[in-house]
C-alpha cells in the first residue's frame, strides 16, 4: 500500500546513502571505501618511505663501511658513497688472519654443521611429536601439551648451568656435539607449530589410508608430511635463522677458536684484531648475515606463513 | 553352536585404543627424552643447585637460602640488573607493538610494493643481534658514526649514545625497536584476516575512521597483541647478545642486564649455584610479568565466538 520504493530502506538504500554523503572535495582528498584520497595517499608514502629510510638506514651503513678503502673510513665527514669501491675488502676480511687463529672456512664450516644438523633434527623431531597431539588419542595428551607449551616461558638461563654442567661431565665441551644433541629431541615451538598445521589437514586423507591398512607410521611418512610442505619449510626457515645466528649456546660452550662459530668470531674480532678496521668488521659482518638476508629473499611466503600458521584464537 | 565363542574377549593388547596409546607414545618418545635430559632434569638440578654454593673446584656446600637472601643485601649489582633489565622490558615491549601495529596499519592500506616495503621493516628480524649490535655499535660511534654525522648535517649536536650512563639504555632499547618485523607481520596477517562485514556495518551507521579502528580494529587484534606482548616479555627478559657486544654492561652498569650478570657468575666466576639462583629469578619475571598479562587479559582481549 504505502510501501513503496521511497519509503523501504532496502540495504542497497543504506549503503548508497552512506556512501554519497561526504562531499566530492573530501572524497579526493581522504578518500572513501573504494578508492584512497590524494592526501590520504601522499601521508601513507610520505611515512612508509621515511620508516623504511630509517629501517635500512643500518644496512646503508654497514654496505658502505664495508665497500670503502680503509683510509675513507676515518674521514670526517664521513664518505657517503665510497669511491673506489673496494670489493677486495670481503675477501680481505676473509682470509687475513690473526696469529694462531683458524681460516674463516673453519668457523663457517662450524656453523654451517651446527645449522644443518639443527634444521633437519628439529623438523624430524617436533613433526614426530606433533603429529602424535595432532592425530593421536592417548592418557595425558593434554596435560603433556601443555605441559611442553610452559615450558616456553622457561628462559635459557634455567637450564643452562645444568646442561654445561652434563657435558663437561661427558668432556665434551669445547665441541660441537652440546650444540647438536639437544636439537634432536624436538623443540616447543615446532611441536606447536606443526601441530597447528597438521590439525588443518583434512582426517578423511588419514582415516582412509587407516582402513587401508596403513601403519600410523606410513600415514606420518606418505601422507602427513607431504601435505605440510609449506610448514616443514617455514618451520626450516627459521630454524635456518635460529641456528644461524646462535650466540649464547656456542659462547658457553666453545672455547678455541678452532671450534668458533661465526656468531662467535664476529664478537671477537676486534679483540684479535687488536683495534677495529671498522670497513673489515663490517664485510664480515654482511658475509655472515648474508645467507639469511638471501634466504628470507627467497623464502618470503615460508616466512610469512610460518609466522601466521599458529592461529592465536587456538 | 556356543554363545561363548561370540562373547568380546577384552584382551587388553588387541584393543585400538590401548595399540594407538602405545603408538603415540612412541611418536612422544623423542620429546619426553630431550625434556628429561635436557629440560625437566636440569630444572630440576638448576632448582636444587640454588642452594648449594658451588664453585666446580670443591664439591657443594649446602647454603641454604644464602644465594637468594644476597641478592637483596649483599649484591648490588644483583639489584642493578633487575631494575635495568625492567626498565628495558617495560619500555621496549610496548613501544615494540605500538611500532609493530603502527606498520601493519600503513601495510594493510591500498599500497602499491607491498612485498618491498613488508621487506624493508622485516629485513632486520632475521640479522643476528650479535651482527646487529655490531652494526648499531658503529652507528652510534661518536665521531664516525652515521647518528652523529646525520645530526650533525641537520645542525644537531650529536650524543655519546653508547657512553652516557643516561643515554646508554635508551640507546639499546632504540636498537631493539629494529627489530619489530616478527609482530609487525603477525599483527598485518591478523589485520588481512579481519572480517570486512564488521567495516560495512559501521560504514552504514556512518562511523568515523578513529571510532572504527578503536569500536572494531583493536579489539579484533587484541588476541595477537596479547600474543606479541608474552612473547616480547620472556624474548627481552632474557636480552643477553645486545648488552654483551654493545656495552659489555656499561658505562657504570648501566646496561648490566640480568642475563649478562648471570652469565658473568656462572661462566666468568664460575659461581653456579649463585647463577642458578638467578635463573629462577629470571622465570620469576617472566613468570609474573606473563601472569600479570593473563589477568589483565581478561578485561581487554576479545576473542570471537565466546570467552576463553
Amino acid at each position: 500500500m504505502v510501501v513503496g520504493n521511497e519509503t523501504v530502506p532496502t540495504a542497497e538504500r543504506l549503503h548508497s546513502e552512506a556512501y554519497t554523503r561526504p562531499s566530492k572535495v573530501r572524497t579526493i582528498l581522504i578518500g572513501n571505501r573504494f578508492q584512497t584520497g590524494l592526501l590520504r595517499l601522499l601521508v601513507i608514502y610520505a611515512v612508509l618511505i621515511f620508516s623504511a629510510f630509517l629501517f635500512l638506514l643500518p644496512f646503508y651503513w654497514m654496505v658502505n663501511t664495508a665497500l670503502k678503502p680503509p683510509n675513507q673510513v676515518f674521514t670526517l665527514p664521513p664518505t657517503w658513497i665510497p669511491k673506489p669501491v673496494m670489493w677486495s675488502n670481503f675477501l680481505t676480511a676473509f682470509t687475513i688472519q690473526y696469529e694462531t687463529d683458524p681460516p674463516v672456512y673453519n668457523y663457517a664450516l662450524n656453523t654451517l654443521i651446527v645449522t644443518v644438523n639443527g634444521v633437519v633434527s628439529t623438523i624430524f623431531s617436533s613433526a614426530l611429536v606433533a603429529y602424535a597431539f595432532a592425530r593421536l588419542e592417548f592418557p595425558g595428551k593434554n596435560v603433556i601439551f601443555l605441559g611442553i607449551l610452559s615450558t616456553l616461558m622457561i628462559p635459557f638461563a634455567v637450564v643452562m648451568v645444568p646442561q654445561f654442567i652434563i657435558w663437561r661431565y661427558l668432556n665434551w665441551l669445547d665441541t660441537l656435539w652440546p650444540l647438536m644433541i639437544p636439537h634432536w629431541f624436538g623443540s616447543a615451538w615446532n611441536i606447536f607449530l606443526l601441530r597447528q598445521f597438521f590439525m588443518t589437514i583434512p582426517r578423511e586423507y588419514d582415516e582412509a589410508a587407516y582402513l587401508d591398512g596403513a601403519s600410523r607410521w606410513h600415514i606420518f611418512v606418505r601422507i602427513i608430511l607431504p601435505l605440510s610442505k609449506p610448514a616443514l619449510a617455514a618451520v626450516a626457515v627459521f630454524a635456518f635463522v635460529f641456528f644461524w645466528n646462535d650466540f649464547l649456546g656456542p659462547l658457553i660452550i666453545l672455547s678455541t677458536p678452532e671450534n668458533f662459530t661465526l656468531t662467535l668470531f664476529l664478537a671477537n674480532f676486534n679483540v684479535a684484531y687488536r683495534g677495529t678496521p671498522w670497513h673489515l668488521y663490517m664485510a664480515a659482518a654482511l658475509i655472515i648475515i648474508l645467507p639469511c638476508l638471501v634466504l628470507f629473499f627467497f623464502s618470503q611466503n615460508a616466512f610469512l606463513k610460518g609466522i601466521t600458521v599458529t592461529d592465536l584464537k587456538g | 553352536m556356543t554363545t561363548t565363542g561370540l562373547a568380546p574377549r577384552s584382551n587388553i593388547w588387541q584393543s585400538r585404543r590401548f595399540r594407538d596409546a602405545i603408538v603415540a607414545y612412541a611418536f612422544i618418545l623423542p620429546w619426553v627424552i630431550g625434556f628429561i635430559l635436557f629440560v625437566g632434569g636440569p630444572i630440576v638440578a638448576s632448582f636444587v643447585l640454588s642452594f648449594f654454593r658451588w664453585k666446580m673446584i670443591a664439591p657443594p656446600r649446602f647454603y641454604g637460602l644464602t644465594h637468594y637472601i644476597s641478592m637483596v643485601t649483599t649484591d648490588e649489582l644483583f639489584r642493578i640488573s633487575i631494575w635495568v633489565t625492567f626498565k628495558f622490558v617495560i619500555i621496549s615491549v610496548p613501544v615494540s607493538q605500538v611500532l609493530a601495529l603502527g606498520l601493519a596499519l600503513l601495510l594493510n592500506q591500498r599500497i602499491r610494493g607491498l612485498g618491498f616495503w613488508r621487506s624493508a621493516f622485516y629485513l632486520p628480524a632475521v640479522v643476528s643481534g650479535v651482527a646487529g649490535s655490531i652494526i648499531w655499535v658503529w652507528m652510534y660511534h661518536v665521531e664516525l658514526g652515521i647518528v652523529n654525522n646525520g645530526l650533525a648535517l641537520m645542525g644537531l649536536e650529536g650524543r655519546n649514545w653508547l657512553y652516557d650512563r643516561e643515554l646508554v639504555l635508551g640507546s639499546l632499547i632504540v636498537k631493539s625497536l629494529w627489530n619489530v618485523g616478527i609482530p609487525m607481520v603477525i599483527y598485518l596477517a591478523a589485520l588481512q584476516g579481519m572480517p570486512q562485514q564488521l567495516y560495512e556495518a559501521a560504514d552504514i551507521d556512518g562511523s568515523g575512521e578513529v571510532s572504527k579502528f578503536f569500536a572494531i580494529t583493536l579489539p579484533m587484534l587484541s588476541p595477537a597483541i596479547f600474543f606479541n606482548i608474552v612473547m616480547g616479555i620472556i624474548a627481552s627478559v632474557q636480552t643477553f647478545a645486545e648488552p654483551y657486544v654493545m656495552t659489555g654492561g656499561g658505562p657504570d652498569n648501566a646496561t648490566l642486564f640480568l642475563g649478562l650478570h648471570l652469565y658473568q657468575n656462572a661462566f666468568h666466576y664460575l659461581k653456579m649455584g649463585y647463577a642458578s639462583a638467578m635463573a629462577w629469578i629470571m622465570f620469576l619475571l617472566i613468570f609474573g610479568l606473563t601472569v600479570f598479562q593473563f589477568g589483565l587479559a581478561g578485561r581487554w582481549v576479545y576473542y570471537e565466538g565466546g570467552a576463553r
